[in-house]
């Protein structure tokens, strides 16, 4: 059991629960935004898939990782603003038109790849930035500041959510479209407009998470994200539909899984139950929200489409 | 609400309905009549040979599928007169149950079922398609049916081979492995490389990871992450989401082993040698025997002696001549049965 | 089916029918594109799929039996969604039935035949009632909400299956030759689902299916049960105050949709090729997504019981036919996965055209002329969560 506390060890189970959080943090973060005003976007994974394979396919052609970045921001507006016509100008159902979304997004990043690059080949990855002073403090400095800057990118988004949704008018119409659409209509907010721009948040934010996935890994796989797009959903729950609770999730689920990772490397963890091990994250997940039995409750008006006048 | 739903639908069959009678009526039956077409197996030379692949992964996967491609494609240059189909990325069994059931009644030559999952679904498929040969693996089963044929690869070999030459490079003595789930040929693989590895090095530490899942790449990554911080400097790793954990061997600088494809690609500057699978030493065979009217009942294996697992080494990394002597002779000491890979 | 009803106001309702088809045109439409981009025939390949999904008896069978999956997830989930639950855990929940049935049917091999399958059959519904009612009980007294428990259950789901198939579960057979295939031993034949017709692959699971639809519709329409489950959907506190427990309707509500999807799964195995259970290490290796596309045939359904028959039949349809497709044209199967999310887009983005459609002529539609079933048109597919 002592051999796990070696410093080294240490540091590097609390930075791989970080690295690991960063796509789920991003994802959720982005389904923050549109459920907050009031829409449930199940289609995370897709878009996560595709902003995935085109910031590694950028980055394949033109060796910048910031241009990989920026095709995994442009396809999530895209794909954002697809989701938010299909939600909000169209009204369909929420739940059902993500899976169709999810559903194009695996096959259609799948397709992309075989036809467009073929076999796995490696892409540069985005560059480490040691955090100057920070980096240096003993310990900490290593699990938390000498991270590739899309980590930063990341948890710096979490600050900067909370300010949008809590202190600005943006976040104030935001959250009144969430709970009374209609109220909110009717003192002059446009629904719609506030709809769409959350929705396209959430979907820039997916494509981000994406990108940062593949470039962080430095290749891409069909597949690639094997699902993290549904756990992230399920983090902006847990995180009862704000940043930081988000993060605290996001967290949770990275710590959780490097620890296992790191136990059964060691050898704490026997290997014939290696698959038990494998449920810890999601066990864990449900069973802190049992705990700390917050009441946090949901937007209102969360997959209710809103119509004028209805 | 209930009356749209009605129409709609109705109006969808009939849209299906109608298009499905033109097909019908502008196609010819050939796919409907099941043994006609492979009444003869040895026929007219001017008929093409036809093989069909019902895989799990992308046929160009680097890993699994691809070594199976790969090798249909040199019978096909060998042969000159072959047709080739290919359902790949089939990892729903009853998919893969549905497409290996329609090449079959679509009368090819050679089905092959390339995936453990698939056998018991050709187990029940098999018999009613008596002309078709089929071909499953990786296996070591034909169920006892006389028109089945079952491949497995001895991957504890090859990876015996590197175990070896994983501990006599490793100067840390501290050995990473990453793995999907504990099955089949994952575990034979390593198995195998770890018992290559303490056979060479007694006092080395293999860490095994399984990371639960054979698609997870961030997991895999960050299992090699661990392997890194528990000292690893050596690693290697099975299935497809390795290529995760070959990214971080890279950044740090940690000599990797390869399986079932040539990594070398990957990762030019610390793959030291990949175990690579050449199914048509086997595929040869099981085409002469179609040929000669013997539709299955073999089981068959690659491996280190048969030519059908080979070691290749990556030209671009250096290693050292007695390392490359060590593996050589550990390659000939498992052909001539003197080395047990303990298997 | 085309409905003998009468309308004065017959133009503009027919073409407001037209506009998922329109969808699933178009859908197709940038299948055919496509199909073109990778060099492939769209013709020829469409051709495929039609014939692949309904040409042939054969081809109606394999529609039926890819249906039936979907059929069962669907029913239970138009059960949760009528009290207002999102079940996205059929997956999960499938695993978990199709579990628990096969661990009988390995543990009591010497059942007769006549005690074996309907044995099994309770033990899939028991499985996956129990993986619903979990998520249905965190929610109605932890205030953990479903969406999260019941993704997370799902991935449990995977890891339990694995582990039971490669270690507890596994053929004996696979440890002796040391291939270790992750798969049971052929299960009791006792327990293989009755063929219908004699011969053929038809077994009596898609029977079973709109069987279950059936009863779902009675069960919500026809008894107090199902009055409480719509009532706590459509309003929980005008329900709380008609003195109906909402806290144990939910968990009653999740648990009989589990069932539903816990059947689908048991009815996988004993219906499937191989007779046996076996894992690739995903879920959807078994389940072939349709703990998802259950949700999906559901919602074309309205979310009610007896229209999920004929919409998992289409949507059935175009699974099977997609592999025909594949196979015929030679496309990487990706090309199918994502044309299935792209008809699932269209349609779902056109219902509200077609709805905009029928609501021109105001309060026309309102006169329900359909004189039989006393069924509640409040919630109309859009209305679920």
């Amino acid at each position: 059991m002592n051999e796990f506390f070696t410093q080294a060890i240490l540091i590097a189970t609390v930075a791989s629960g970080i690295r690991l959080a960063v796509p789920l943090l991003l994802a959720s973060l982005g389904e923050t935004f549109g459920q907050r005003s009031g829409v449930l976007n199940l289609g995370v994974d897709g878009i996560m898939l595709l902003g995935a394979f085109g910031g590694y396919y950028t980055v394949l052609k033109t060796d910048s990782v910031w241009l990989g970045l920026l095709t995994g921001i442009g396809i999530g507006i895209i794909l954002g603003l697809v989701s938010a016509v299909i939600s909000v100008t169209l009204k369909a159902e929420q739940g059902i038109s993500g899976i169709g979304i999810y559903l194009f997004g695996l096959g259609m990043s799948d397709l992309l790849f075989q036809k467009l690059v073929g076999t796995p080949r490696p892409v540069s990855s985005f560059p480490k930035l040691d955090i100057p002073g920070l980096s240096d403090i003993p310990i900490l400095g290593e699990m938390l500041f000498q991270h590739s800057m899309i980590v930063y990118v990341a948890f710096g988004l979490v600050p900067v959510s909370m300010y949008i949704i809590n202190r600005t008018t943006f976040g104030m119409n935001i959250r009144a479209v969430g709970e009374n659409p209609e109220a909110a209509d009717s003192l002059g907010v446009s629904v719609v407009r506030t709809r769409y721009l959350t929705v396209t948040i959430g979907g820039t934010l997916a494509g981000i998470a994406g990108a940062a996935l593949a470039i962080d890994l430095g290749i891409f796989q069909q597949n690639l994200t094997n699902a993290q797009g549904f756990i992230a959903i399920a983090l902006v729950y847990f995180g009862a539909w704000r940043p930081a609770g988000v993060m605290g999730g996001a967290l949770l689920y990275g710590f959780v899984n490097s620890l296992v990772l790191q136990f059964k490397t060691l050898g704490i963890i026997p290997r014939s139950w290696s698959d038990i091990a494998a449920m810890a994250p999601a066990i864990i997940t449900i069973l802190a929200l049992v705990l700390v039995a917050r009441r946090f409750r949901q937007p209102a008006a969360l997959t209710k489409p809103f119509t004028r006048g209805a | 609400m209930r009356r749209r739903h009605t129409t709609w639908l109705a109006l969808f069959a009939a849209l299906m309905m109608v298009l499905a009678a033109c097909g019908d009526s502008t196609d010819d039956t050939t796919a409907t009549d099941d043994t006609e077409a492979s009444t003869e197996t040895t026929a007219a030379a001017a008929e093409p040979f036809r093989i069909a692949i019902v895989a799990p992964s992308a046929s160009n996967d680097l890993a699994f599928t691809q070594s199976i491609v790969d090798a249909v494609d040199v019978i096909k240059g060998e042969m000159g007169n072959v047709e080739v189909a290919v359902t790949d990325g089939t990892f729903v069994v009853e998919d893969a149950a549905a497409a290996i059931r329609g090449y079959a009644s679509e009368g090819y030559d050679l089905v092959i079922a390339h995936g453990s999952q698939y056998g018991g679904s050709l187990q029940e498929i098999a018999p009613d398609f008596p002309e078709v040969s089929f071909a499953w693996g990786t296996a070591a089963d034909t169920f006892g049916i006389a028109n089945v044929y079952s491949y497995e690869a001895a991957s504890d070999e090859g990876g015996y081979v590197m175990g070896v030459m994983a501990a006599a490079l490793s100067e840390s003595g501290t050995i990473g492995v990453v793995g999907p789930i504990e099955v089949g040929d994952a575990k034979l693989y390593v198995d195998g490389f770890a018992a290559g590895a303490v056979a060479q090095n007694p006092a080395a530490s293999v860490n095994i990871n399984y990371t639960g899942s054979f698609g997870d790449v961030a997991l895999a990554s960050e299992a090699a992450q661990a392997h890194a911080a528990a000292g690893a400097d050596v690693m290697s790793g099975t299935a497809q989401m390795v290529v995760g954990a070959v990214g971080v061997a890279d950044e740090q600088g940690i000599l990797w082993f390869g399986t079932q494809a040539n990594q070398t690609s990957l990762a030019p500057d610390i793959v030291v040698a990949s175990q690579v699978y050449h199914w048509e030493v086997i595929l040869r065979d099981i085409i002469s025997n179609l040929q000669s009217g013997k539709l299955g009942g073999e089981i068959y294996s690659i491996n280190l002696a048969n030519g059908g697992e080979v070691i290749e080494y990556n030209p671009a990394y250096a290693l050292p001549d007695d390392v490359k002597q060590l593996a050589e002779d550990t390659i000939a000491g498992i052909v001539d049965g003197s080395i047990s890979t303990g298997g | 089916m085309a409905t003998a009803e009468t309308n004065r106001r017959s133009r503009p309702k027919f073409v407001a029918y037209l506009v998922p088809l329109a969808a699933v045109v178009v859908a197709l439409g940038i299948g055919a594109i496509m199909l073109g981009l990778l060099g492939a025939s769209p013709i020829e390949g469409f051709r495929a799929m039609l014939k692949g999904a309904f040409g042939s008896s054969d081809a109606l069978i394999e529609t039926a039996l890819k249906a039936t999956p979907l059929l069962f997830v669907g029913v239970g989930i138009t059960i949760a969604f009528r009290a207002n639950v999102i079940n996205i855990g059929g997956e999960g929940q499938m695993v978990a039935g199709a579990l628990l049935a096969t661990a009988i049917a390995l543990a009591l091999p010497d059942l007769p035949a006549v005690v074996m399958l309907p044995t099994v059959l309770v033990a899939g519904i028991v499985g996956g009632a129990a993986w619903g009612a979990v998520p249905g009980a965190l929610k109605a007294y932890y205030n953990v909400n479903e969406i999260l428990s019941t993704i997370m259950l799902n991935v449990v789901a995977v890891q339990l299956m694995n582990y039971l198939l490669r270690g507890p579960m596994i053929d004996p057979g696979e440890l002796e030759r040391g291939t270790r295939i992750p798969q049971t031993a052929r299960l009791q034949e006792g327990a293989d689902l009755p063929l219908l017709f004699g011969g053929g692959r038809l077994h009596i699971g898609p029977l079973v299916a709109v069987l279950a639809a059936i009863g779902a519709y009675i069960l919500l329409w026809r008894t107090p049960l199902g009055y409480r489950v719509r009532a706590v959907g459509l309003s929980p506190d005008a329900a709380r105050y008609a003195g109906i427990s909402v806290k144990r309707t939910i968990v009653l509500a999740m648990t009989m949709s589990g069932a539903m999807s816990g059947l689908a799964g048991a009815v996988l195995v004993f219906g499937s090729e191989s007779h046996r259970m076996v894992t690739d290490g995903s879920t959807v290796g078994f389940t072939g997504s349709a703990g998802f596309n259950g949700i999906v045939a559901a919602l074309f359904g309205g979310l009610h019981p007896l229209w999920t028959i004929p919409a998992s039949f289409m949507f059935g349809g175009l699974l099977v036919g997609g592999i025909a497709l594949q196979r015929a044209v030679q496309v990487p199967s990706a090309l199918i996965m994502a044309l299935n999310g792209l008809v699932v887009v269209f349609v779902v983005a056109s219902d509200r055209w077609k709805k905009r459609l029928q609501e021109q002529p105001v309060h026309l539609d309102d006169v329900a002329p359909n004189p039989p079933p006393p069924r509640e048109t409040v919630v109309d597919g859009g209305g679920g969560p």
